[in-house]
């Protein structure tokens, strides 16, 4: 084995900090950051893509929800750094004022959301859930774990437990949800 | 957060030997622990390896009929896989009763395994610890104390915090097994009851890694069968740690298997227990509960585990 080296070395600015590329709704972005920078404070801070937003910056809340190659995680809990030629998407990727995605338009038509400041990372948490339902992924309230799975008020509610509402909007939240999915039913039958 | 140099190492023995000689390493797997516990300033690398290019993330099959899950299997892809729905129920129960979707998303099969306790006292660095600090003391002892969520058997004089883990609840019931690689490259498996260590006098030391050792994978051998059910009881309905969880299986031939969380430093099992399946809850526990040093506050998971056992064993 080679000699230990110091602790100090690592420390040092001039090895704290990383070039990265991160490619986020369809965009290159070349960076150089302190290690340190979560995902959320990169693209808040640094990329102005400020709909993520933070409320607890421990994983506690949900509010922080993107998606990194499809799949829902908490952005605050993971470092920029880490994330070469990953794919990233945020709430400004899944839609904006002109074309809504159909999950943010039915946030609109429930009134599901008073201030707003989770409704971003609930609606990113609320497409993942409908998705990860038909991808057949059971949760902790699913009775049969082989086979498809039904989606119930029952289902969507453990799935979005990860995603805390100060305003208690909830209710209107699993409606919002219920309308979109049952929106994907019907046309999938037609 | 204290500032760290970082860098991807995408073989897993070399990451090990790189651990090795860089002082104040730290390997990074989904992050959703180590950097909370950065973030307080528990835990503070001063170099971060990221382990998450080292192929380890599929799961195969083993030649005895079992399953070797590589360490950096989410959470997720781990409960979802049609060969654990089917042969390991209790597994992918214990892994839907824990966490959040997103968090199982990033978290891994190796650090689920090495996430650290959820003791308040651990987390506030105002208090003394012995875990974070050895020789400090060890806050969740003092007059008036919140133990509520604490151990109440393999706790020591020096620290009575608990594993968090539903996931090694379950493995360990099915008794799968660890497998690392050292820095000088060379494999070894370990039981999850040789993996995890009780506190002792040196409740700082959770597990028997050697320096730099890395987590490759975990194995469950062949399937064992029988009815087998995860119970986790909690504050509240979902997105909490267990007070008490209880892995189950039932075998045809009237046998069983039982382990517990969230009453002691690691997995809780004990043969001598598993024995007593055919005669009841009240037996079980007289065995496994054997022994055990609860708090006022949390004595009542003594009555809490042996009603869960309970209520699993009536289940039609
Ligand atoms: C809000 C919240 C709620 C939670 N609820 C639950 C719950 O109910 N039940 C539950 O069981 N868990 C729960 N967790 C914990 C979660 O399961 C863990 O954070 C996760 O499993 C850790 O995995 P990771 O890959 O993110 O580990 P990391 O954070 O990357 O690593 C954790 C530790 O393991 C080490 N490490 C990682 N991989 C390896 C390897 N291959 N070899 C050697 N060392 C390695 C790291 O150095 C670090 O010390 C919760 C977490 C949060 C934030
Ligand atoms: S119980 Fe253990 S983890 Fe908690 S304060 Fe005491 S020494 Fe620290
Ligand atoms: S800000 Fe990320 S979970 Fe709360
Ligand atoms: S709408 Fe205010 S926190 Fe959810």
């Amino acid at each position: 084995m080679t000699s230990t080296t110091t602790f100090e070395k690592h420390r040092d600015s001039a090895t704290t900090r990383s070039a990265v590329a991160l490619s986020i709704n369809g965009q290159r972005h070349e960076l150089e950051l302190d290690n340190r920078t979560t995902l959320l404070d990169t693209l808040r801070e640094h990329l102005k893509l400020t709909g993520s937003k933070k409320g607890c910056d421990l994983g506690q809340c949900g509010a922080c929800t993107v998606y990194i190659n499809g799949e829902r995680v908490n952005s605050c809990l993971t470092l920029a750094v880490m994330h070469q030629d990953d794919e990233i998407t945020t709430i400004e990727g899944v839609g904006d004022v002109e074309h809504m995605d159909p999950m943010q338009q039915a946030f609109v038509d429930n009134d599901a959301f008073q201030c707003g400041y989770c409704t971003p990372g609930q609606i990113c948490s609320a497409k993942a859930t409908l998705d990860e339902i038909r991808a057949g992924i059971p949760s902790h309230v699913t009775q049969e774990l082989n086979g498809p799975i039904e989606i119930s008020d029952e289902e969507i509610r453990e799935r979005m437990s990860g995603n805390l509402c100060r305003c208690g909007a909830y209710a209107n939240i699993l409606k919002a949800i219920n309308q979109v999915a049952n929106d994907q039913t019907a046309r999938e039958r037609s | 957060m204290k500032a760290f140099s970082y860098e991807r190492i995408d073989d897993a023995a070399q990451a090990a030997a790189r651990a090795f000689e860089v002082s104040g390493s730290k390997f990074i797997a989904g992050g959703t622990n180590l950097l909370d516990l950065m973030k307080h300033e528990i835990e503070m690398p001063a170099h971060l390896i990221d382990i998450n290019g080292t192929g380890l993330d599929d799961i195969v099959a083993t030649d005895d009929g079992g399953l070797r899950i590589g360490a950096l299997v989410s959470n997720t892809a781990l409960g979802a896989d049609e060969r654990i729905k089917r042969d390991y129920p209790v597994l992918s129960r214990a892994l839907f009763a824990g966490a959040s979707s997103q968090l199982r998303n990033k978290a891994s099969t190796g650090g689920n395994l090495l996430q650290r306790t959820r003791c308040p006292y651990f987390y506030d660095t105002a208090m003394p610890c012995n875990k974070r600090e050895p020789g400090a003391g060890c806050a969740a002892l003092d007059e008036g104390a919140d133990t509520r969520q604490l151990g109440v058997i393999g706790t020591s004089d020096h620290c009575i915090a608990t594993h968090p883990s539903d996931m090694a609840v379950a493995l360990r019931v099915l008794d799968a097994e660890v497998e690392t690689v050292n820095p000088e490259g060379q494999t070894r498996r370990l039981t999850l009851d040789e993996f995890y260590q009780l506190p002792g006098d040196t409740p700082n030391v959770e597990n028997a890694l050697e320096p730099g050792e890395i987590i490759t994978g975990v194995v469950l051998p062949a399937p064992v069968g029988g009815r087998q059910q995860y119970y986790k009881v909690r504050d509240r309905a979902s997105y909490a740690f267990a007070l008490v969880s209880v892995a189950l299986i039932e075998t045809d031939d009237g046998k069983g298997r039982v382990a517990l969380g969230g009453v002691a430093p690691k997995p809780w099992r004990r043969d001598e227990a598993d024995a007593e399946l055919g005669n009841g809850a009240k037996a079980v526990m007289e065995k496994l509960l054997d022994g055990a040093r609860p708090t006022d506050e949390n004595a009542y998971k003594l009555t809490l585990a042996e009603r869960t056992l309970a209520a699993l064993l009536a289940k039609e």
